[in-house]
């Protein structure tokens, strides 16, 4: 009797469960799918928003005179919109960030995945990572207050808000990116080439020159893009040390206004839909096109690295 | 087995109570009522003392303040997100056209009088300055400090960015010099001058280098910097801003300080409107180092 209840129990107790994780499964499984389409629909929405805010920018001035315009009077009557000396601005900034970052980053990356020992790496590697959460406006204020005054007498500049301070501010926030991804693809280089290296009778520092890093070049290339794709997006650090000025910069010793400063400083003054918030938004867009240039080509080349020692 | 089911109890239960927690602390300011106030920085330290002093006797108000630009204010005016626009310039024609557009009335009240300060580094020589010269300087067509009888050395212009009150005020007054014999409308800032985002950080600039000029309001002026004193015209004698200068009108680039409401302020924002401009209001005004209405 009482072993035959209990089977009964067992065998509803059975369906109701299979019944519950069928609908439970479905249920986790759509919030999956959600999440996993979510982040689709945000970047169309947000292609889709700079399509239409900053297109009609260029019914009132034309492409041609918007990207190699000089003059930018946005709160004058009539305004003028001319956005090349932003450009050549963000051009210098993150050229001057790269020429810093790059040979620094690669150096560390290739100390840390073929000289330090396991536990300096353990160590180190963990305070690089907490050197990219520094929140950038923190970094804008360490240029200002520190860096700024350093750069003026040591250039003997007119002033230390420059595009040299920006730079150098910059290739701090993407020296993580770099030395990370690129200590991961020197770590991906199988240790068959570097016993093979060593048994030809080449040095540590050979391995690492013409075996190590060479394998790792794709990896490296897509780590380095990456840090430029983080220096060209960055806002609030230019806006607070670049200077700010209208002109042309003709040297990162120059005061200048990189693209993402010059959107950040305008767009609380735009009036929704008037003529300088379409401006504003075309700047977004090329600045869009941009970065997402400089990613596709970094994810390329990983992709291209991944293969080849995927074996 | 035992543990998924747990985890299918325990999911909702989290999720109800997320949304509880997010529904109360959303619903908790019903009430009491709350102001908010944005737009110029320069304004900026008057209001937030005014809403620390008002909150302090009304107890059930909570006034936010914040000041990124008079542009701002007015844009926020227009798009209907801030309770009152604070500005130290008039508000443009196409900004009434665009605000009735969205059915806001610009409603303006002169809160205070301000005059911009020209500061230089206290090592400067230079001790004053005409109108002309000013707008020569900030226009880039005088670059180097012996022009105007100072050093061998080169001017370093800093302004405020777009987002400015101060920006355009300058613009229009100083720079185009309006309602002066020598005015030109089509005269505007130099590429050469830093447009920097806070008044603070400009003052911050010309204390520590001895090339740089600024314009900040008469409140934001410190030790570390020298006041020029201003002359209408070469012929003119220089005034120094201050006080006495700006209620008498002698200094030449005085200009009021605004709020800005849609339509005629009632309720909460009158009574925190009339503390302004009250007796006790005006005495804040002092002691921020504006210029009180009286």
């Amino acid at each position: 009797m009482l072993g035959r209840t209990s089977t009964v129990t067992t065998a509803e107790y059975g369906k109701t469960l299979r019944r519950r994780r069928r609908f439970g499964e479905k249920l986790i499984e759509s919030w999956v799918f959600l999440a996993g389409i979510l982040t689709i629909v945000v970047l169309l929405g947000i292609i889709a928003l700079l399509l239409k805010e900053g297109l009609p920018a260029f019914l009132y001035t034309p492409p041609w005179e918007f990207l190699f315009g000089t003059e930018w009077y946005p709160v004058s009557d009539p305004p003028t919109f001319g956005i090349s000396s932003f450009f050549v601005a963000t051009l210098w900034v993150t050229l001057v960030a790269t020429a810093i970052s790059v040979p620094i980053g690669i150096a560390c990356a290739a100390y840390l995945a073929e000289v330090a020992s396991a536990k300096v790496r353990e160590t180190v590697k963990p305070i690089i990572e907490i050197l990219a959460g520094i929140p950038s406006v923190v970094m804008g204020f360490i240029g200002l207050m520190l860096l700024s005054p350093l750069v003026q007498s040591a250039f003997n500049l007119n002033t230390g808000l420059c595009g040299f301070t920006a730079g150098i501010m910059l290739s701090l926030m993407s020296l993580p990116i770099i030395i990370s991804i690129s200590e991961d693809a020197l770590r991906a280089v199988p240790d068959d080439f570097r016993e093979a290296s060593y048994a030809l009778g080449a040095t540590k520092w050979e391995t690492v020159r013409h075996v190590c890093i060479p394998g790792a070049l794709s990896g490296i290339t897509a780590a380095v893009m990456l840090g430029v794709g983080r220096a060209i997006g960055e806002t609030m650090t230019v806006l607070m040390v670049a200077g700010g000025a209208l002109a042309v910069p003709v040297s990162p010793a120059d005061p200048m206004m990189p693209m993402t400063a010059a959107i950040a400083s305008g767009i609380g003054n735009a009036v929704r839909g008037g003529l300088q918030y379409q401006a504003l938004f075309a700047i977004g867009l090329i600045l869009f096109i941009l970065t997402l240039a400089v990613n596709l080509i970094a994810d390329r080349v990983l992709e291209r690295q991944r293969r080849k020692f995927a074996r | 087995m035992r543990k998924r089911k747990k985890l299918l109890i325990i999911l909702p239960v989290v999720v109800v109570v997320a949304l509880v927690v997010i529904i109360v602390t959303l619903g908790g300011g019903g009430g009491s009522s709350s102001i908010k106030i944005i737009g110029s920085n320069t304004v900026t330290p008057l209001s937030s003392v005014w809403a620390e002093e008002f909150m302090g006797t009304n107890a059930d108000v909570s006034i936010a303040v914040s000041g990124p630009g008079s542009g701002v204010g007015i844009a926020a005016l227009i798009n209907g997100t801030t309770d009152i626009c604070q500005a130290s310039r008039q508000i443009k024609q196409s900004e009434i056209d665009q605000a009735e557009a969205n059915g806001v009335e610009p409603y303006e009240i002169q809160v205070a009088t301000d005059a911009l300060s020209v500061v230089v580094h206290p090592s400067n020589p230079v001790s004053e300055l005409t109108i002309l010269q000013l707008s020569a300087i900030y226009t880039g067509e005088i670059t180097n400090w012996n022009e105007v009888g100072g050093n061998d050395i080169e001017i370093v212009a800093i302004a405020r960015d777009t987002n400015s009150g101060t920006h355009v005020f300058f613009k229009e007054h100083v720079v185009q010099m309006q309602g002066l014999p020598a005015e030109d409308k089509s005269l505007e800032y130099g590429g050469n001058v830093l447009m920097l985002p806070s008044t603070e950080e400009g003052v911050n600039q010309v204390a520590d280098n001895p090339n740089a000029v600024f314009y900040p309001g008469l409140g934001y002026v410190t030790e570390a910097v020298k006041s020029l004193a201003i002359k209408q015209t070469a012929d003119s004698t220089g005034i120094l801003p201050s006080l006495q200068t700006a209620l008498d009108g002698t200094y030449p680039i005085a200009r009021p300080l605004l709020f800005y409401t849609d339509g005629e302020p009632t309720g909460v924002i009158k009574d925190f409107v009339d503390y302004c401009l009250s007796p006790e209001g005006q005495d804040k005004v002092i002691e921020i180092g504006y210029v009180p209405l009286q």
